[in-house]
């Protein structure tokens, strides 16, 4: 390839199981680094608690969704069955004075749309808060990363975290009982 | 003092000690490896087509062309081609319909109840489960939308401004139908794709040739599978499950609306809704072992992943059930015959099972409550070729319970005079063998490009995958004990 990988992105470690990478990832923790992100095959047990991260805010902005959802079905439902075309069905109430005594019928429609819109602010609100989708990044200069989906773990400090110093850095990754660390770059 | 069962050892941790009868049976055979996992999970996809493929494949397609020619012929000249007159409004159409969204309920029942009842053992069959769920519902779908007779009107069903003004009957179960149903479709595409993505990643990485890298990578969606995605990835994960059990319940409840909010006589019960649920699963765990025993014959390595202990436990879910089934059914008859007193409902239940449609009944009994009985015995649920000929009697048995429930009523209702007889034409026929050629032909097509077992969740039910197993110790057998002491 012509293209020139110059500018450094970040320091990579590799790692064998999901032991080691857990302690490690303690270690990163504990020398204050912000700017980093522990990968693995799959999700490692208690690793948010090793990174120091909160909890995921996911599930408040899937509720306010689900709620959106629900308003939809409920205005959905009531505009129509009650103000621009109202339908005599079995004698029930059609206006809207005395239709929202009669609402259970309606009750199908709403709860179903709650699911629908709070599923999608699951799956997208996922892909948004997680940058994706993209077609590439940096960390996939780095060949041996390939194998993040296979059987190993990497430890990947960002150069522009503000705790950075490629020496200092790349000591602590080794210190910790990182592999191969190996500096990652990225295009110009 | 029971000291077999709690050690007291020097370093005064506690240690559980669990006897050899009761120790927990791996959920990945051989203690395979993380590799091994990846290696054998993507072989599947990455190697040649095999001759068993095209050959499958040569078989079922020219069945799922009967779909789009029957139904051409169907549009061509109106719903009449189809056996149905009064007072069969419904015969094969909605039994059809009934039966394949219930297959597919198992499917989400696998993949969102048994994750968020932390039943490890689904990793290895969620994804495959999801996507018959997927084929199943789509040939659901196809009932309804044809059985409008217009089928280019079908989109009135969905709530669409259009110049007439006209609106639909938000109290009619027809129309909650169509929100369960596609809600159901679309919920079930966005938690089976959301399970794809990090396996998706893994065939992207390993892809030698730039068209796969490509055709994996924009699924993948650029993933990397650093534990910032995963914290956010896990938690969608989860609220989905949460949402598609409800959502699963729901569903079939409301296909059981169709015919419990009618007054027809034998139609006109509250014991539906859980009824129906039950018979979903059931059927839908039969279409799922009919599946996954003839791949695990076909791929021995995926053996180790979806073990005998995996069709053990699918085996007592389907006995479980179907049991639920039979009470369900002998509940009915109790209520109709004996309890309710309702001249009508007794001649409905009466006419079930002794009238012109009781070879159905019969099957139905024999098929879903008698047959799977046998796995009461370890030695039969153990035995393959017995579980594949009993997941066949219930997927039969399943059919027949939906036309009992929809022919004989209908058949036989409150006058005499009205009463009739129903044969269906052969394009039903033909339709209904079509919709099994899809549906093999798009799991023929799941299998060939897609990890048909989700990988990265069988690697994270291994023991250790748990960043506090350390190899040279006790293993994992001392760690519930320590968590709970400490």
């Amino acid at each position: 390839m012509s293209q020139t990988y110059k500018r450094l992105f970040a320091l990579g470690a590799e790692f064998d199981s999901a032991a080691s990478v857990y302690h490690a990832a303690e270690k990163v923790r504990d020398a204050g680094y912000t700017v980093w992100d522990a990968h693995s095959p799959f999700p490692v047990h208690g690793m948010d608690k090793a990174m120091g991260m909160k909890k995921s805010w996911l599930s408040a902005f899937v509720f306010v969704c689900g709620l959106t959802g629900f308003f939809t079905g409920l205005l959905l439902v009531t505009i129509t069955s009650f103000g621009i075309y109202p339908t005599n069905v079995n004698g029930k109430p059609n206006d809207w004075a005395h239709g929202m005594l009669a609402i259970q019928f309606f009750f199908p429609v709403m709860y179903e749309l709650t699911i629908l819109f709070a599923a999608f602010g699951a799956t997208f609100g996922m892909i948004i808060r997680n940058g994706l989708p993209r077609l590439h990044h940096p960390i996939f200069n780095w060949s041996r990363f390939a194998k993040v989906s296979d059987d190993k773990f990497f430890i990947v400090i960002e150069a522009r975290d503000p705790q950075f110093s490629e020496a200092r850095t790349k000591a602590l990754l080794e210190e910790i009982g990182g592999k191969h660390v190996t500096n990652v770059y990225d295009l110009e | 003092m029971a000291s077999e069962t709690i050690i007291q050892s020097e370093d005064g941790v506690v240690r559980l000690h669990t006897p050899p009868e009761l120790a927990k049976i791996p959920l990945v055979n051989h203690d395979r490896s993380f590799h091994w996992i990846t290696e054998n999970v993507s072989s599947i996809c990455e190697e040649k087509t095999r001759k068993w493929w095209w050959l499958a494949f040569l078989f079922f397609c020219p069945i799922a062309l009967l779909v789009p020619t029957l139904l051409s012929y169907q549009v061509a000249n109106g719903v009449g081609v189809w056996g149905e007159n009064a007072p069969f409004g419904w015969a094969w159409d909605i039994t059809n319909f009934v039966f394949w969204i219930g297959i597919g309920h198992a499917g989400t029942l696998i993949s969102a109840i048994l994750f968020l009842t932390r039943q490890k053992w689904r990793t290895s069959i969620n994804r495959s489960a999801e996507a018959m769920t997927l084929f199943a519902v789509m040939c659901a779908a196809l009932y309804p939308g044809f059985h409008v007779g217009r089928f280019w009107k079908a989109w009135y069903l969905f709530p669409i401004p259009n110049w007439n003004g006209l609106w639909q009957n938000y109290r009619s179960p027809l129309l909650w139908d169509v929100f369960a149903v596609s809600t159901y479709f679309t919920v079930s595409v966005l938690f089976w794709y959301v399970g794809l993505i990090p396996d998706l990643a893994m065939m992207r990485d390993r892809a030698k040739s730039k068209i796969k890298q490509w055709a994996y990578g924009i699924f993948a969606l650029g993933w990397r599978g650093g534990n910032r995605h995963w914290q956010h990835y896990e938690m969608a994960y989860l609220i989905l499950a949460g949402l598609s059990t409800p959502l699963v319940l729901s569903v079939h409840s409301i296909v059981s609306f169709d015919f419990a909010t009618s007054i027809v006589p034998g139609w006109h019960t509250t014991i539906f809704p859980p009824y129906f649920v039950a018979g979903a699963i059931f059927g839908g765990f039969a279409m799922v072992l009919t599946l996954m025993l003839p791949a695990r014959l076909i791929y021995p390595q995926i053996d180790d992943m979806m073990t005998r202990n995996h069709v053990d436990k699918m085996a007592k879910i389907i006995l479980l059930t179907g049991s639920i089934v039979g009470y369900a059914y002998l509940m009915e008859l109790f209520v109709a015959l004996v309890y309710a007193g309702n001249f009508y409902e007794y001649n409905a239940f009466y006419n079930r099972t002794t009238g012109w449609y009781s070879w159905h009944y019969i099957a139905m009994m024999t098929c879903n409550v008698v047959a799977p009985q046998i796995f009461w015995s370890k030695k039969m649920r153990h035995n393959y070729i017995v579980v594949f000929g009993i997941c066949q009697l219930v997927n039969a048995g399943m059919w027949y319970e939906r036309f009992v429930i929809i022919g004989t009523t209908l058949g036989q209702d409150f006058l005499p005079s009205s009463w009739g007889h129903y044969t269906p034409s052969w394009v039903e026929v033909l339709t209904f063998v079509g919709t099994f050629g899809f549906f093999v032909t798009a799991f023929l097509f799941f299998m060939r490009f897609l990890p048909m077992i989700c990988a990265f969740e069988v690697k994270a039910v291994k023991p250790e995958a748990d960043p506090h197993f350390h190899p040279q110790d006790d293993g994992h057998h001392a760690k519930p004990a320590e968590a709970a002491i400490h």
